[in-house]
């Protein structure tokens, strides 16, 4: 039985279509990311599902049982809200039992549950403390402390990290990931940040334009990305794709850029689309500068230089003017205005057809 | 030296304040103080009788059925002005143009001048020719007697001040529900909480403070009423609603008795005074602990 199904979910707000017929099935205690630009319309999915807002239309299925009908204390899930939301003239032991006491649970069997909780999330000294008094990352645990007494099908978490320092960020990360283990629900987690998606999520959902564009485990996503949204959006710095003709022949594909170059990639030829028009995709690992006696797919003139450390960006311009990324090594030499030479490894370029369509090399 | 200086610059910043808060606070307060201490009336500069008017008010039965009708009325109008006012706000509380409409609405009464809004009920209330007796007669009823029976002028005053203040307290419980995050509730929605135990649980608290400053705003203000005691009813019949404030100005202005007037009013300064401080004490105690 599938965790959560979500059939045909439509939602506009005064006219502004935001969800556009949404499907998607999550595993019992799958750990999923919704991912993607700001206003796509994640906040307003978790909302739905927890019941904070109703769908216009369609429905949502909690292990078999029907729950947009239901009120959102009825649904089995517990969400834990960006700004936390704690109520803060109650302590942290209140806050934590007021879900359990409204529904009537016994008091010896909050008290457990409270300890339980405390003890896992190590808040048991903060119990007496009220929310005012806490630390950002500390309210953030009591908030997720409050979302696990709770014993909940499905968690719901909307950006719960985005308000914590980087440090701190970094940190709840690996708690969030330990925690996970622990309890036996489902996750969604709405976020901004990719590696967060990347390192936390057991699948990854990728929102854009009132659709998802794909539904794909992390490295799928970064991988075989389902169109050029997926493709440009996933990844930092962003692929670079490049308008290119198919030529002819079997096998695998090969693709003339406008500059020329001719790259043999590890696609099929068969099953790409008809016609020679063509976008290929080319991630910065992939598009390599030349030392001496490397030999060159092509040549660039460089418009920028990002040294980070281990590694350099360098945003360079085709002949015809196309604009590309590469990387070099840390102690790279170009400077801005350069004449450089690109390897470029067909074997890890993507191909999108004219609607945006991905296609991957069979193995990747 | 130099701290001191620096102590001097910053007195220079609060000095207009300062001299207008002693000239219209400070002055009339120890003036009242002096004149409590006198005997004087509206020629000389009176005598010193040191406690005499506090004495001869401690005898005065007039002044003490004052005190009584005082409490009482203030009594019958905060209870019920801070609930209505407060059950107001909670349905007004919302971003539709209606609500908008009825906030203007109600918070219009809080705007006439106290002469109009007695002229008002006097329509309404007055027994042969009033709303309220209109209404009573056809029903069937004999129409009360609001504004000449010793039982009912204190209701009287108090239905009238009730409709008369109910905007202010409603603005003030309006602003203090919109300062509460709507994720709140929304929490409160998954915490399996309904009507009645989010509003005991998340909306009173998070209020508390506005709701002590409406009780303690409206005891200090009702405490001092005056305006609607003098109009409706004149303190009458035979004293029955005549507030403290009513009766030192019948003092001070009618008999003109100024010391006397002015004892009066410093032992109902110190009642208020009490009052106001008793309930911030006894609503105040867990500030520290709270935020
Ligand atoms: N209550 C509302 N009334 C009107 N429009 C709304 C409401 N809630 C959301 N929207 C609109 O719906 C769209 C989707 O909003 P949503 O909050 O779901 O985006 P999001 O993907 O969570 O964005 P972000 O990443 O910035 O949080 C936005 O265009 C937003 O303006
Ligand atoms: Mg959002």
């Amino acid at each position: 039985m599938a965790g959560l199904e979500l059939h045909g979910v439509r939602k506009a707000f005064k006219g502004v279509q935001v969800l556009d017929g949404v499907d998607l099935t999550v595993a019992p205690r799958e750990f999923i990311a919704f991912l993607g630009p700001s206003g796509s319309g994640k906040s307003t999915l978790l909302r739905i599902i927890a019941g904070l807002e109703t769908a216009d239309d369609g429905e949502v299925i909690l292990e078999g049982r029907r729950i947009d009908t239901l009120p959102p204390g009825d649904r089995g899930v517990a969400m834990v809200f960006q700004h936390y939301a704690l109520y803060p003239h109650m302590s942290v032991r209140e806050n934590m039992a007021f879900g359990l006491k409204n529904a009537r649970v016994p008091k010896p069997e909050i008290d457990g549950l409270i300890e339980d909780a405390a003890r896992v999330l190590e808040i048991n000294e903060l119990l007496d403390r009220k929310p005012g008094q806490l630390s950002g990352g500390q309210r953030q645990r009591v908030a997720i402390g409050r979302a696990i007494v709770k014993k909940p099908k499905l968690f719901l978490l909307d950006e719960p990290l985005s308000n914590l320092d980087a440090a701190l960020r970094l940190r709840t990360r690996v708690e969030l990931a330990q925690l996970r283990q622990r309890v036996d629900a489902g996750v969604i987690m709405v976020t901004h940040d990719q590696a967060e998606a990347m390192t936390l999520a057991d699948r990854i959902v990728v929102f854009n334009d009132r659709r998802i564009q794909q539904v794909a485990p992390p490295m799928e996503i970064y991988s075989r990305p389902a169109n050029t949204f997926v493709a440009r959006f996933v990844g930092s710095p962003a692929m670079t794709i490049i308008p290119g003709k198919l030529q002819n022949g079997s096998g695998h594909a090969a693709v003339r850029l406008g500059d020329g170059a001719l790259i043999e990639t590890a696609i099929s030829r068969d099953g790409l689309p008809p016609g020679e028009r063509i976008e290929i995709g080319l991630r910065p690992e992939s598009v390599r500068v030349t030392r001496d006696g490397d030999v060159a797919t092509t040549t660039a003139k460089v418009v920028l230089v990002e040294r980070l450390g281990e590694r350099s960006l360098v945003y360079a311009q085709l002949k015809d003017g196309t604009e590309i990324t590469a990387e070099d090594s840390g102690l790279s030499t170009a400077r801005s205005g350069d004449e450089i030479g690109l390897k470029i490894d067909g074997a890890a370029a993507h191909l999108f057809g004219a609607d945006g369509t991905g296609y991957h090399r069979q193995d990747a | 030296m130099r701290a001191a200086a620096r102590r001097w610059d910053g007195l220079l910043f609060v000095a207009p304040f300062l001299l207008l808060y002693c000239t219209i606070l400070i002055y009339p307060l120890l003036k009242g103080i002096w004149l409590s201490l006198h005997r004087v009336d509206l020629f000389g500069q009176g005598t010193l009788v040191g406690f005499d008017n506090y004495a001869r008010l401690i005898g005065d039965p007039t002044f003490g059925q004052s005190l009584i009708n005082t409490f009482l009325v203030t009594l019958m109008v905060v209870p019920v002005l801070t609930v209505l006012a407060l059950a107001l706000a909670l349905a007004l509380n919302r971003a539709t143009r209606d609500a908008a409409i009825f906030r203007g609405i109600f918070f219009s009464s809080s705007v006439l001048s106290v002469t109009i809004v007695t002229l008002i009920f006097r329509f309404i209330l007055a027994p042969d020719a009033g709303l309220l007796g209109e209404i009573w007669q056809g029903l069937g009823w004999e129409p009360l007697p609001f504004l000449s029976h010793p039982d009912l002028t204190l209701p009287a005053l108090a239905i009238t001040t009730i409709w008369w203040s109910l905007g202010l307290p409603m603005m003030l419980f309006l602003a203090g529900l919109q300062q509460i995050p709507e994720d709140m509730y929304e929490a409160a929605a998954l915490d399996n909480a309904g009507k009645w135990t989010t509003f005991w649980r998340v909306t009173l608290p998070s209020i508390r403070r506005t709701l002590i400053l409406v009780v303690m705003l409206q005891t200090a203000a009702q405490l001092q009423m005056f305006g609607q005691a003098q109009l409706l009813t004149a303190g009458g019949p035979s004293g029955a609603s005549r507030t403290t404030v009513l009766f030192l100005f019948e003092v001070a202005f009618g008999r003109w008795e100024l010391g006397y007037a002015s004892a009066a009013a410093e032992i109902l300064f110190l009642i208020i005074l009490g009052v106001t401080l008793t309930q911030y004490w006894l609503t105040g105690r867990d500030r520290e602990s709270g935020r």
